[in-house]
């Protein structure tokens, strides 16, 4: 019973995140999109978890916060680019 | 560019920067029989160096870390192909591994691998070769 619903919650996540890459390539402007990429980033994770109760194995938890901080990692590039138009500065101004 | 008020950022990134290298780390030691390795643990110490390019400057950084990463990456092939070297030496095929145990003085018997050898070039590699990129994409204007 628990595997039939972890796979349900599988299967939901997929049509989730094939939802949101609807958002992502369609959104009308650039916020849109990274939010999309973010919450594209969160799917995979509770996908990977979710996978991981199913197997009953401990070898994936690395990998939840590897995405977590690239995840982490490209929202603040994003949204430095969308604030600032740069996203490394050679030389602060300040 | 002046005016812009990103306080919690440089607080987080303070905390944030020592967790990514920890965990890169970890993720080195932990191969070959868990999911890490020398490619996986250089990508993320790329990702706590980038973290640092976004709430800092490239100047700042390269002030601290007073290393050419272009030679980084010199060093690390290097070390990649001589430890596959060694392994011909004693007329076994390219890029052969010895796995042995040593008995040292604190941790007690511990078994140790050539392979790791291999892992810190592969590592050294990735660092450098991905650091140049950022650094020579981020300083085009």
């Amino acid at each position: 019973m628990i595997q039939f619903i972890l796979f349900l919650s599988l299967c939901f996540l997929t049509f989730s995140i094939l939802v949101t890459i609807f958002r992502l390539i369609k959104g009308p402007t650039a916020p849109e999109r990274v939010q999309a990429l973010d919450v594209i980033g969160i799917y995979l994770i509770a996908g990977v978890a979710i996978y991981s109760v199913l197997i009953r194995s401990t070898a994936f938890f690395e990998v939840i916060l590897l995405i977590g901080i690239l995840s982490f990692i490209g929202t603040i590039a994003f949204a430095r680019f969308i604030e600032r138009g740069v996203v490394i500065e050679r030389k602060q101004s300040d | 560019m002046k005016g812009l008020n990103d306080v919690i950022l440089r607080t987080a990134t303070k905390v944030v920067v020592v967790i990514i290298l920890a965990f890169s780390i970890h993720l080195f030691v932990s191969g070959h029989h868990n999911p890490g390795g020398g490619f996986i643990g250089g990508l993320a110490f790329v990702a706590a160096i980038v973290l640092l390019f976004l709430v800092s400057d490239i100047e700042k950084v390269r002030n601290n870390i007073a290393v050419d990463f272009k030679n980084v990456t010199a060093l690390g092939v290097l070390i990649s192909v001589f430890t596959g070297v060694g392994g011909m030496i004693g007329g076994k095929p390219f890029l052969n591994q010895v796995f042995g145990s040593v008995n040292l003085p604190i941790f007690g018997e511990t078994g140790m691998a050539t392979g790791v050898l291999f892992d810190v070039g592969v590592a050294l590699a990735v660092i450098g070769a991905s650091l140049t990129i950022i650094i020579s994409i981020g300083e085009d204007r």
